[in-house]
């Protein structure tokens, strides 16, 4: 082929592509998430393929998902619907679908089956699929410490730990609402991991749960945002911290901060995506959830960060983190060498009982 | 001007009555009211826009908020039927099957909605700000509702065990009308008891009073400080030429111009355990390793931080103040014998009183509202009660409780004004 010949297939190409391309009208989608290094990962996972798969779509990150419920509220008061995806946790997507403003997912019908033909409802983990919500992640709440604290022979290595100041001397830094703290209190008294959620559920359970905070109590110091547990680690100013395993793995792999993850008692929970009702674009939306959570996607997503792909077909398919190009099974909560004693956190325990135990927490807090 | 042409008509011109009229007639007095009308409308017009501005962003908002804190109509809308059979219910025993049998007929018919109309979600989450767990019965029976068959107090017994309990039944009665003051019972430490009667709440559930308190006791502290620390700072402005003053009012205005996070993020570096300042006093060996103070996380961090952040809204005022007060004042008092703390006490600092009062009021009010601050520097003890607005707006989405908070926090600050209206009066403030 003469180089003109090529120029006039090329240009003839690239007016087929723009002709089909003006057959469809241009969409913008709003994606809203929770920013920094996890809206990069869909970013490079998700939004990215798909945008090139659908060149009349282009999609906008709202970092807004910290406070998504009180966006899809107020949206939904004023019967202007701007957000056309949003990831959220799933008690709040339980919220929101109680109140009705997201949309029910049929999750068989609207969700792409596994390789080998697996329904979505059986492909997904057990228990994370919510009447609204289509979860990602599992992401889990982990211990973390400074080995360089304590003496080689005798590092921490369980929850119990955390509550022996005897052994393990030094200020902790926990998060400053009850979820995870009233587990863990209950795990280190000994209650196993299946019960905690009854024993927490009666009078005597809570009485318990902070009478084993208040053994540790003078030595605490309290986090609020994902990114003040890492600091307040690599500045020495706690020997434990509680945090998000996908920060700990950041701070010590990219980061190179002398940490270790201690995954016992690890409390484990998804995140994922919800439809606000009445949205502007939700046929364009609908496509990108089939395309964002089918098996290869959710693996893809474990190339950029330290969190598990939620459904079952997608584990085997997790590879090399893509820029550091350590092998990220090891990292992955749900990696059987981690998941040895994890603890599944209750959204429907917190959703009715969180009003009343985040009160006495703040109470306890402050006496 | 119409009523300079309305006085020139004067004259000697009178009507029949002996009123004085201008020259085409009209009495004088309505020829004025009509200018002087004009003039009022024209003033009006001028300050119109930013009236609608203050009504439509301000008092609306302010107003809806209020609102917001006694609006109930959850329960009213879910469950009629439920309602009135519970009229006449003593609330000593459990309900009769009439009332499961309403309940029942509310849920079914509630299910027949489209789904963005349905109104047992909404009453399931209110209905959990009042007693725990009360959510998941809600929504736990009305999945199997449907399919319930008489007798229905049995099948509501059987799909969740507080359909059996008098608490669920004593709320939904005391809580089935429109108008509601359960959030501000909720945000006084209160609740109410067996018999509807409002008592305090179980002691280690107890946390606004104590809040608001404490958002009280740290905003007069930090006031104080920045008195402490600005009176001198604006008396050393005030004396010097004006050339140098400037140079160091951009000093004392640096922290305007810097972004609110950044400056919180630099105390966050200075005062932390293993920050600057415990490095240098380790350093110079006035305290060991073992004892570093807890300069943060703490009320300290707070009354820090915000001290050095509100600063200039007390050196403001006072300068602007101070820089009136005519030297020689000092000057009279000495050459008539006062000693200079005398001179200072009962000539000088009288008449800063009302820099003072404006600085004090700006800083108190500020202070009281504030939350990222707080948030980041102030650990537990050194969170306010806007901390607790914004987590129950942002996250537990519970607006009632929010806008009940929101509302006494605002009728305590008109209070304190008033109060401080009656004892130093507002007339003397002086902003600059």
């Amino acid at each position: 082929m003469s180089s003109k010949v090529k120029l006039i297939a090329l240009s003839s190409a690239v007016s087929v592509v723009a002709l089909s391309a003006a057959a469809q009208d241009p969409v913008s989608l709003t994606i809203v998430s929770w920013g920094g290094a996890y809206t990069a990962s869909q970013q490079r996972a998700y939004h990215e393929p798909f945008m090139e798969a659908n060149p009349h779509v282009t999609i906008i990150n709202d970092d807004g998902s910290a406070n998504a419920l009180a966006g899809l509220r107020a949206q939904a008061q004023a019967g202007n619907v701007t957000w056309d995806l949003v990831d959220m946790l799933p008690s709040d997507a339980q919220l929101a679908c109680d109140e009705g403003i997201v949309m029910p997912i049929d999750h068989d019908a609207m969700l792409a089956p596994a390789p080998d033909g697996t329904p979505a409802s059986e492909d997904f983990l057990p228990g994370s699929l919510g009447e609204c919500f289509i979860p990602q992640i599992v992401y889990s709440t982990v211990l973390t410490y400074r080995p360089d604290a304590f003496a080689d022979d005798n590092q921490p290595s369980s929850i119990a730990d955390l509550f022996d100041l005897e052994n393990f001397p030094g200020r902790r830094a926990l998060q400053d609402r009850p979820g995870t703290n009233l587990e863990w209190a209950l795990y280190a008294d000994g209650v196993d991991p299946d019960d905690i959620y009854d024993v927490l559920s009666t009078p005597e359970g809570v009485d318990r749960a902070f009478a084993k905070l208040d053994t540790i109590k003078d030595s605490i110091i309290f986090w609020t945002e994902g990114a003040q547990a890492p600091q307040l680690l690599a500045d020495g100013e706690v020997v434990f911290t509680t945090g998000y395993n996908g920060r700990m793995f950041a701070a010590i792999e990219e980061e190179g901060q002398p940490f270790d993850i201690i995954w016992d008692g690890q409390i484990v929970e998804w995140d994922g995506w919800v439809v606000p009702a009445d949205g502007p674009n939700v046929d364009v939306v609908m496509e990108y959830l089939y395309f964002a959570t089918d098996t290869q996607r959710l693996a893809d997503q474990a190339k950029y960060i330290s969190y598990g792909p939620a459904r079952a077909s997608s584990a085997p398919l997790v590879g090399e983190h893509a820029d550091l190009g350590i092998d990220m099974n090891q990292h992955m909560p749900t990696n059987p060498d981690n998941y040895f004693a994890p603890i599944v956190l209750d959204n429907d325990f917190w959703i009715d009982y969180g009003d009343e135990l985040r009160e006495r927490f703040a109470n306890w807090m402050l006496q | 001007m119409a009523m300079a042409d309305a006085t020139e008509q004067v004259g000697s011109e009178t009507d029949s009555r002996g009123r004085l009229v201008t020259s085409d007639g009209t009495p004088l007095r309505r020829a004025l009211e009509r200018a002087n009308r004009r003039r009022k409308f024209t003033a009006f017009l001028l300050v119109a826009p930013l009236l609608a501005f203050i009504v439509i962003f301000f008092a609306f908002p302010i107003a809806q908020m209020m609102w917001r804190s006694v609006d109930n109509p959850q329960i009213v809308n879910a469950l009629p039927r439920t309602l009135d059979a519970l009229q006449d219910w003593d609330g000593r025993t459990l309900p009769d099957e009439s009332v499961y049998a309403a309940l029942h007929a509310d849920m079914v018919e509630d299910q027949e909605r489209a789904r963005r109309d349905q109104l047992i979600g909404p009453l399931g989450i209110r209905l959990n700000y009042e007693l725990s767990a009360a959510r998941s019965a809600i929504s736990r029976t009305a999945r199997s509702v449907s399919d319930f068959e008489a007798p229905y107090k049995d099948a509501f017994m059987d799909a969740h065990r507080l359909w059996g309990q008098l608490e669920l039944w004593r709320v939904i009665q005391r809580e089935g009308r429109p108008l509601t003051l359960s959030y501000y019972v909720a945000a006084l430490d209160r609740e109410y008891n067996e018999d509807g009667q409002i008592v305090r709440r179980d002691e280690n559930r107890q946390i606004y009073v104590s809040l608001f308190i404490r958002t009280l006791v740290l905003s007069l502290a930090i006031t104080g400080m920045t008195f402490l620390l600005g009176f001198p700072i604006a008396y050393f402005l005030s004396t010097l030429p004006m050339r140098y003053a400037n140079l160091l009012m951009i000093a004392v205005l640096l922290p305007f111009w810097t972004s609110l996070l950044v400056r919180t993020s630099a105390w966050i570096v200075l005062l932390q355990q293993q920050g600057v300042i415990n490095e240098l006093l380790v350093n110079i060996g006035l305290i060991s390793d073992g004892n570093r103070l807890n300069l943060m996380y703490n009320q300290t961090g707070t009354i820090i931080a915000m001290t050095h952040i509100l600063l200039p809204f007390m050196v403001l005022p006072l300068y602007s103040v101070m820089k009136t007060i005519p030297p020689s004042y000092m000057r009279a008092a000495k050459s008539l014998g006062a000693t200079p703390s005398t001179a200072f006490r009962r000539v000088y600092f009288p008449q800063t009183l009302p820099g003072i009062g404006a600085g004090g009021v700006l800083v108190f009010i500020i202070s009281i509202g504030y939350y990222i601050t707080p948030a980041l520097v102030g650990g537990q003890s050194g969170r306010m009660i806007s901390n607790e607005i914004a987590r129950h707006i942002q996250q537990s989405l519970n607006w009632g409780l929010a806008a009940a908070l929101g509302s006494l926090l605002l009728v305590g600050v008109l209070a304190l004004y008033w109060l401080y209206n009656r004892l130093v009066g507002t007339d003397s403030l002086k902003f600059g």
